[in-house]
């Protein structure tokens, strides 16, 4: 048999905007060489939806629906980073009653945040029953939010100075029944259904592998950086609110499966963490106080002094961050957001470049990220 | 007999009782059978994965498989904020989809531009100037029960198609300028 001679060549894929798996509107040109990816070229800003212009024109208590709609899978934390920036520029006291509101709202968001991400990436991998099973029980959170505050999605519910609308004891109520029900879940369900399943172990298991040095460089934060085994928690390092009362660990990767930082671990450290967050709701259940659950002076109008002021929160995808400057009128000068969206997509491009990526992988890998588009644009 | 010639205008066709049958049949199965494009745009994106997951299960109303393709798909469902960029990939979608094809605006933000409508400049305040729109649904989100509302209308819509009346969509909106 004569030996061919095969002519190959490079080939430019176009992936996005419109795609099931880049989470949004996220556009990627990769240069692929048969199956394996050589450079890969992310383009952004399908979405940029003109939030710090908007800000610009709102008064201080409009722009928190803005902020809603920044990352809208975790609205809760967006709101609250707005908030304590606002606060702090103000020179607001929050009620002792609203910091364990926010807390139990905010963890509660992130399970059904996290619940998000463990549904669409069973998806983009090509496990259709995990995003039921997901759905299932984000629902539950779902409908405590619309008891709470009538919204599903953008709840607009941590506002300046407190929250929006007073817990009861009937929503309470239902929150520890969330707690009980879905404690027992994440181990005997998720765990069983998708996370040591073989195929999806040999899917992400030393795939996407981030250095903790290179994710740092990158400004990569939250549950993406944790990954990679660095023990960075805002929560924790700069605590805001009432977490430095409250007990839980942060869960880091540790290379079970394959290399440390790969997607796998990525993955698993959300799953860890949604156990962290129902122990967090557990403490703010147990130690809520009697109380206003806002300031009254702030529920009504904010006009804070001139000045400027930088605070962040930890999100369900990293350092949430505003920065806000103001002129001593009650429209904000400046208001700056620092996605983590933003900052843990532009290692995407490095990742493939750094080890033989298939293009398969690359779905993986934009999943593990966990991105939300409405951030990374805003 | 009158009632059913009455509904054929064609008068090439009209004694032909045959083709109101027809269209019954395919109209039915067509409505039943609604294939959405997967078209998450922003936020009302979610409430459509919602949708289509278990609480609300849009399969039990005879429209479940969102393709990724819109070669595949009868009905657009355009969920989120349609921007300045991302319009003339929007255009094109739709002008790749087969006929009859149907578009569902879903939130605010694409009927006229929703929150962004005052300082948004790079919103488009309404994908209607893009394409035509059946059937619109308010909301910041909408509620998947309000989606699944939406579907109904388009289905009632489907099941008034004629397979000779091809005029339906003729009157396209003009080719959209992008600033």
């Amino acid at each position: 048999m004569t030996e061919a001679k095969i002519r190959t060549e490079e080939m430019l894929l176009n992936m996005g905007p419109q795609h099931p798996s880049t989470h949004g509107v996220f556009r990627v040109v990769v240069r692929t060489d048969g199956e394996l990816i050589l450079e890969s070229e992310s383009h952004i800003g399908y979405l940029h939806r003109c939030f710090e212009k908007c800000a610009e024109g709102n008064n201080y208590l409009q722009v928190v629906p803005y902020t809603d709609r920044m990352d809208y899978l975790c609205a809760m934390m967006n709101n609250w980073g707005y908030a304590v920036a606002v606060e702090k520029l103000a020179g607001i006291e929050v009620p002792e009653r609203a910091e364990y509101i926010r807390v139990m709202v905010a963890e509660l968001n992130r399970v059904a945040s996290h619940l998000l991400a463990f549904g669409t990436y069973g998806l983009d991998i090509g496990a259709i029953t995990p995003f039921l099973y997901a759905f299932r029980d984000r629902e539950r959170i779902l409908k405590i939010f619309e008891k709470l505050c009538g919204q599903r999605l953008n709840y607009s519910y941590v506002r300046v100075g407190g929250v929006t609308f007073d817990m009861t004891e009937e929503i309470l109520a239902d929150i520890e029944a969330f707690c009980d029900y879905f404690d027992p879940k994440i181990i005997d369900e998720y765990d069983n259904l998708l996370s040591y399943n073989g195929i999806f172990i040999s899917r992400t298991a030393n795939v996407g592998v981030m250095p903790a040095d290179l994710a740092i460089s990158y400004g990569v934060t939250g549950p993406s950086l944790r990954g990679s085994g660095v023990q960075r928690d805002l929560r924790r390092d700069a605590p805001y609110g009432i977490y430095d009362r409250l007990e839980f660990d942060v869960p880091v990767g540790t290379g079970e499966m394959g290399q440390l930082g790969d997607c796998w671990d990525r993955y698993m450290v959300r799953m860890r963490e949604m156990r962290q967050s129902i122990r967090l709701v557990r403490q703010a259940l147990a130690g809520i106080p009697e109380g206003p659950f806002c300031d009254k002076k702030a529920y009504r109008a904010v006009k804070p002094k001139a000045g400027e002021t930088y605070k962040r929160v930890e999100g369900a995808r990293g350092e949430v961050g505003f920065y806000i400057v103001s002129d001593g009128t009650n429209i904000p000068y400046r208001v700056k957001a620092r996605a983590p969206s933003f900052s843990n997509i532009s290692i995407l491009d490095k990742l493939t470049s750094l080890s033989d990526v298939m293009v398969a992988d690359l779905v993986a890998i934009i999943g593990s990220l966990d991105i939300v588009l409405g951030e990374v644009d805003r | 007999m009158s009632e059913l010639e009455n509904r054929n205008p064609d008068p090439l066709t009209k004694n032909v009782v045959f083709l109101t049958a027809v269209d019954d049949i395919i109209n039915a199965t067509r409505a039943n059978s609604v294939w959405p494009l997967t078209f998450g745009l922003a936020c009302c994106a979610i409430e459509m994965m919602a949708t289509g997951a278990a609480k609300y299960d849009i399969d039990r109303f005879g429209s479940g498989p969102f393709r990724g393709t819109p070669r595949q798909s009868d009905l657009m469902i355009v969920a989120g904020t349609v921007t300045h960029k991302m319009a003339p990939r929007v255009k094109r979608l739709y002008d790749q989809m087969p006929e009859p094809k149907y578009v569902i605006a879903m939130g605010g933000c694409v009927i006229r531009g929703g929150p962004y409508v005052k300082h948004g400049y790079h919103v488009v305040k309404g994908v209607d100037l893009l394409v035509p729109v059946d059937v619109y649904i308010p909301g910041c989100p909408p509620r998947p029960e309000a989606l699944l509302e939406g579907l109904f209308k388009v289905q009632k819509l489907m099941k008034r198609e004629k397979i000779l009346d091809r005029t339906r969509r003729t009157t396209k909106p003009e080719v959209y300028q992008p600033v």
